[in-house]
């Protein structure tokens, strides 16, 4: 017999009495507030940033204004050129020198302040986490309530990858120190931009 | 093999004040984070029932459940295998590496893995295993198992976790700032994540319908174990699959609440396919989970999702250290899993409790914890396995408690003896509980002869 035949044996002799599967799980919708406003609450506890979009001021300079030390700035979304372009077949170690990435994401959630991101927005998956900082881009109309509907979007089938961010990489692993950049990025700014 | 003396342990955690003065105060602060942010959610208890529910059902059609998530995951382009034990699961582990030619491995924390005791399997075959998770590496640079399964060197203050780099990641000796100690940690490990042939994590939850895992972290190693490397192998107990992802939504919005205090952790990661070019090994791995699966009173702590809201809160366990407990998992939900793997070696540790229930009260699962602590004692009692003085006050409790004439006379009798009895007489190693407490004064007059002066007559 296999170990996964065995296993599957085992499982089942030794399976509890039958319990019904909960038909549906409730949304649990009660946002009082604008999404917009506690997407913002919510990131801002989480250790992200926001920085407003300036009218006739350009992604590019904006992201320039903030971070003027930074020498690699790699977008995987055409409205930011930044200094490097981001090829799909790129080794994503040779992004271990990025100083800023740049990316808009599918959505946010208001509930937690997280942003979705996938292999589509990413381009490199890495990028997200080599980067020393990120800057997101994230359409004010793309915001919704909580996980529950984040969790009906059908875009989690399809993607290989796809992860929920919430603020910068972070640990508080030493005397329950918080420390931003544990091993990911040491920043994350959200601009709201809709998309055009 | 002698069974682990939590006790004996304990009492070496105990005479280091100032560390067990801050583990207490640091995971009674989560356990506060935790209540600020259930108390938010009104529909918090109504999600525990529904989380509870869908682990039962979960866990009575396990069998059918694991073979959908293997067919969409082969439908997705993963390989998948089947451990049956922790020595099945490091030799599928090293298998893989080896036909790849990995000599090195990036990994994120992982329960299973430790339960396995992958890392010294992997090491002997010249594998180089490096733990990526703050907390986990310091361990393992400290060659200790992890004391907590959220924040594994939580029992370490700044000067103990110096010390450890200063001798093994070349960090500044003496010098105890927190910034500068993670700082020195993310610059040791990133050329790893840049070279390393192989990346590793373990699963929190892993989705039947779609054939995913998901991986919850705050520092982002789990990702980059998974993202830059073009193997990635995965660890999951066969325990860990829920039918569907809308499922997810609850056990998300309760984990790291329950955890840390926090609404979620700071990436959420779904991996479902690899990427082009590269590999996904699945390994779902048994060890005992089967046999636990049909223990009438015990299956219930299948259900566990490794919060850790349980250890947080323990009063027992905050002021014991997790090392003491000798076991892969210990706290409240140890001393219910540990004996289901070793009778003899964990006897002990069913007893590490007050039996208070406030684990239980936490658990965003609502494993019945404290009753089953309780069915352990049981058990343990009558496989013989208690300590002898442990038996035998056991056993005269039982006679007097049972015999009212007896219980009276004992009760006026250690009322006196408490009075007169010199100090040496009370606190010995038969009154393990007055080592570190004085034992109260006793009341002036028992609850029966009070009752009878003042209620009888009336």
């Amino acid at each position: 017999m296999t170990s996964r035949d065995a296993i599957l044996a085992a499982v089942r002799a030794n399976a509890p009495r039958p319990a019904p599967l909960i038909r549906a799980i409730p949304l649990f919708e009660q946002t009082t507030r604008p999404l917009l406003e506690q997407f913002q609450e919510s990131l801002i506890s989480m250790g992200g940033k926001l920085a407003p979009a300036a009218e006739g001021v350009s992604l590019d300079t904006l992201v320039h204004s903030l971070f003027p030390d930074a020498t690699v700035i790699c977008s995987a979304t055409p409205e930011v050129h930044g200094t490097r372009t981001l090829a799909t077949s790129i080794e994503p170690a040779n992004l271990a020198d990025v100083d800023v990435g740049v990316v808009r994401a599918a959505f946010g959630i208001a509930e937690t302040g997280s942003v979705w991101l996938s292999e589509t927005e990413l381009k490199v998956n890495a990028l997200a986490f080599l980067a020393q900082h990120l800057v997101i881009l994230l359409d004010p109309m793309q915001i919704i309530g909580n996980l529950h509907h984040a969790y009906r979007d059908p875009r989690f089938r399809t993607a290989r990858y796809a992860v929920l961010v919430t603020g910068p990489s972070a640990t508080a692993d030493i005397e329950g120190i918080l420390i931003h950049g544990a091993q990911g990025v040491r920043s994350l700014t959200v601009v709201m931009v809709p998309v055009q | 093999m002698k069974p682990v003396d939590h006790a004996e342990a304990s009492s070496h955690f105990i005479e280091a004040k100032a560390h067990l003065e801050f583990h207490d105060r640091r995971l009674w602060d989560l356990r506060l984070k935790r209540d600020r942010e259930a108390h938010r959610i009104p529909e918090w208890e109504e999600m525990r029932n529904l989380a509870s529910a869908i682990k039962e059902h979960t866990l009575a059609h396990l069998a059918d459940y694991l073979e959908r998530f293997e067919a969409q995951a082969k439908k997705n382009g993963a390989h998948v295998h089947w451990a049956r034990d922790a020595g099945e699961h490091n030799q599928i582990v090293y298998d893989i590496l080896a036909s790849h030619g990995a000599k090195t491995l990036v990994k994120s924390k992982s329960m299973l893995t430790d339960e396995c005791e992958m890392r010294p399997f992997l090491r002997k075959r010249n594998i180089e295993v490096i733990e990526t998770d703050l907390g986990e590496r310091i361990q393992q640079l400290d060659d200790e198992p992890p004391s907590h399964i959220v924040v594994p060197a939580v029992h370490k203050l700044r000067g103990d976790v110096s010390e450890v780099f200063a001798k093994t990641i070349g960090a500044e000796p003496g010098n105890n700032d927190v910034h500068y100690l993670a700082e020195t940690m993310r610059r040791n490990t990133r050329p790893y994540f840049l070279t390393a042939e192989a990346g590793m994590t373990g699963a929190n939850f892993a989705v039947a319908e779609t054939g995913s895992f998901v991986v919850c972290t705050n520092e982002g190693n789990a990702d980059l174990s998974a993202n830059v490397p073009k193997l990635l192998i995965a660890s999951i107990g066969i325990e860990k699959i829920i039918p569907k992802l809308e499922h997810l939504a609850l056990f998300i919005r309760m984990l790291s609440r329950s955890a840390l205090g926090s609404p979620i952790t700071q990436y959420t990661s779904h991996f479902r396919a690899p990427r082009p070019g590269t590999e996904l090994h699945i390994v779902l791995t048994d060890n005992g989970r089967s046999e636990r699966l049909g223990m009438k009173d015990f299956w219930y702590s299948l259900k566990c999702i490794r919060c850790g809201a349980c250890m947080n809160t323990c009063p027992v366990y905050r002021r014991s250290g997790g090392l003491s407990y000798g076991a892969t998992y210990s706290g409240p939900i140890g001393i219910i899993i540990d004996p289901a793997f070793d009778i003899r070696k964990y006897s002990h540790l069913p007893y590490a409790s007050t039996l208070n229930g406030s684990c239980t009260s936490v658990c965003p699962v609502k494993i019945n914890i404290h009753e089953q602590i309780y069915k352990w004692r049981q058990i343990i009692a009558e496989r013989n396995q208690l300590p002898l003085v442990k038996k035998e006050a056991i056993r005269v409790i039982g006679k007097v408690m049972s015999e009212p004439r007896l219980y009276r006379a004992a009760l006026s009798a250690t009322g006196l003896a408490f009075e007169r009895l010199p100090r040496f007489a009370i606190y010995n190693w038969l009154n393990p509980w007055g080592r570190q407490r004085e034992v109260p004064e006793p009341p002036q007059q028992t609850f029966r002869s009070w009752y009878l002066e003042n209620r009888k007559s009336k």
